[in-house]
């Protein structure tokens, strides 16, 4: 538990794993996160040299989907490796150690490795109050995240939760359930959303950041380029049904047979940043779409607000829960329609009111 | 004899017996302006359809998806009408600088200008029956001017939600992206862009009504030319009454 400044590859040698799978790791992992064809070595050097960067894995509010998804890993080598590297400090959900002994764990890392670790974060904090909504370890979670943010070399938001805070901060958010970067504003954040994200994405992002002990390349939201750069749809092996113009248009048609687009249906994946279409899940067995229903769009922000999952155009509920930008539009565009009808008629009666005189005189 | 009628200034029907009133025109829409006029009404129907039936498919078409391309031609038709749109706006914007005086009021609003804001009024005063007749101008009425102004930040809008919607095929690497990206900082959920682009679309359809109506009943009523100065460039006035 102490082992410090253990290099990567020590850790997995001392649990028994063979050079060859260490290298067939490195060099899956450099493809998946589509780095050159030099970087597995890299990788490979870095493992075996650079003492292995600490990570300290929190609970906010949440429901432990993202461990859930991430002891899934496809590749055992990953799961095995990488977790066994995390749970050696802290997660107090899979750790071994409970009450003020896993506690105190934190407080060690904290003064040993000041500025070095990397906080992973699952869920977030409830910040209505005073943050008493999520306790955990006898005080409200927000303070206990500020704290170990302090001294954090950078934050991993896990999950929709952490990322944009996901249905806890679904409206009306009685909670105040707040994401981490709203919260911590003085560390780099790399958002990993999702609900829960891919395995092998927040397996990637990890070991990507304890490898070469820096964040990936983030985009304009802070989520990794590398898994979050393109759109379900991009990638859709359903794509080709969709530029022909061939939809599923109701649950058990024609169309739901010969695997359509499910575009109609309320399919996401034209707004959803993801990966599933590439990686998928379970190992590369399935994901949403290719299982006959549309995305939801669980790495969006604010996905429980946008409307239902079923419909095409986004509702818009302030002007009632069946509303969306046709309905709203159609209706203005009807009003003034109505309006210019109503006004031409008031001009033609003036019009011939006022000539009447004229073609008596 | 003949000497006599050529000396003679103004129009007369056939017999003599009647003589046409010389009237004043203007020339105040350059063909660059009228050009970008039209091609933006095409390029408006051609959007507002086609970006209609993006939102909301056509039935799905049968045979093999490798036969058909329906969604593509329709989503190649919007984008290349967005692209007609985005680069006459350009040149639009171009010639506010080169053109006439009138090739600039698009862009502006003269609110520091009392008789414009006295314009505005009077001519909302037109629209509600409170006057009897509107006032002659050269370029757009103050109302007018205030519409159309408006109807350009919606169309900005359009062009810039349009090209971030755009970017997402396009690619983050993409010179959309680049340039646009930062809606993405506005709505971080792409489906907001989607609906507030959608609702645009009926905004200009709105636009388009209240203009068309406008146009329409200015040329009949008012005191100058409407309709066929968008087609000549010459606005003609049909009265010398006293204001």
């Amino acid at each position: 538990m102490s082992a410090g400044m253990e290099t990567f590859y020590e850790v997995i040698r001392r649990q028994g794993i063979t050079r060859r799978s260490f290298t067939k790791f490195c060099s899956l992992t450099a493809a998946s996160l589509g780095l050159g064809a030099g970087a597995a070595t890299e990788m490979a050097q870095a493992l075996e040299t650079k003492p292995r960067i600490p990570v300290i894995w929190m609970h906010g509010l949440e429901c432990t989907c993202c461990s859930e998804s991430f002891i899934r890993s496809a590749h055992p080598l990953v799961k095995d490796v990488v977790l066994s590297m995390i749970s050696l400090d802290y997660d107090d959900t899979i750790m071994a150690a409970a009450g003020h002994q896993a506690d105190a764990i934190l407080q060690e890392t904290r003064q040993k490795y000041k500025g070095q670790y990397i906080l992973a974060v699952e869920g977030n904090p409830p910040l209505n109050e005073d943050g008493m909504f999520c306790i955990d370890g006898g005080r409200p979670f927000v303070e206990k995240l500020k704290e170990m943010a302090e001294d954090a070399m950078a934050i991993i938001a896990w999950g929709a939760c952490a990322s944009w805070g996901c249905v806890q901060a679904a409206k009306p958010n009685p909670t105040q359930a707040t994401p981490i970067d709203k919260v911590i504003k003085n560390k780099p954040i790399i958002k990993v959303p999702g609900c829960p994200p891919i395995a092998e994405v927040m397996t990637g992002v990890v070991t990507f950041v304890t490898t070469f002990g820096r964040l990936p390349d983030l985009d304009r939201q802070g989520r990794p380029k590398m898994f979050y750069s393109q759109r379900i749809h991009d990638k859709c092996y359903r794509r080709p049904h969709f530029d022909a113009g061939q939809f599923v248009e109701e649950w058990d048609d024609e169309g739901a047979r010969k695997g359509y687009c499910l575009y109609k249906m309320g399919c996401k994946g034209p707004t959803t940043y993801n990966a599933c279409s590439t990686v998928r899940w379970n190992g590369g067995v399935s994901f949403p779409i290719q299982s006959g229903h549309g995305c939801i769009g669980c790495s969006e922000d604010n996905f429980w607000d946008k409307g239902s999952f079923y419909d095409r155009l986004t509702g818009i509920n302030q002007f009632g829960i069946e509303a969306n930008a046709d309905k709203v539009g159609g209706t203005v565009a009807g009003v003034v329609a109505a309006g210019v009808a109503a006004h031409a008629a008031v001009t033609a009666i003036k019009r011939v009111a006022s000539k009447k005189p004229e073609q008596v005189g | 004899m003949t000497t006599q009628i050529a000396d003679v200034q103004g129009a007369y029907d056939a017999s003599g017996a009647e003589k046409a009133r010389t009237l004043q025109t203007i020339y105040v829409y350059e063909a660059p302006v009228r050009l970008w006029h039209w091609v933006n009404a095409l390029a408006i129907t051609v959007l507002c359809v086609t970006g209609y039936f993006i939102g909301s498919p056509l039935p799905s078409v049968p045979g093999e998806a490798s036969a058909n391309f329906l969604m593509g031609y329709i989503r190649f038709a919007h984008f290349a009408a967005g692209q007609v749109l985005i680069v006459f706006f350009l040149l639009r914007v171009y010639w506010a600088f080169v053109g006439n005086a009138y090739a600039r009021q698009l862009f502006y609003l003269p609110v520091w200008n009392k008789t414009w804001l006295w314009g505005v009024f009077y001519e909302l005063r037109w629209y509600l029956f409170m006057v009897k007749d509107p006032k002659k101008y050269i370029g757009h009425n103050p109302l007018a001017h205030v519409a159309m102004f408006t109807f350009m930040l919606f169309l900005l809008f359009m062009m810039a939600s349009g090209m971030a919607l755009y970017s997402e095929g396009a690619g983050r690497d993409s010179w959309q992206y680049a340039l646009f990206g930062w809606m993405f900082s506005i709505f971080p959920n792409s489906q907001d862009i989607h609906t507030w682009h959608h609702l645009g679309m009926w905004a200009i359809v709105t636009f388009v009504i209240v203009h068309v109506y406008a146009a329409v009943r200015e040329d009949i009523l008012s005191r100058q030319s409407m309709i066929s100065s968008m087609v000549s460039g010459e606005r003609l006035f049909r009265d010398d009454l006293k204001d």
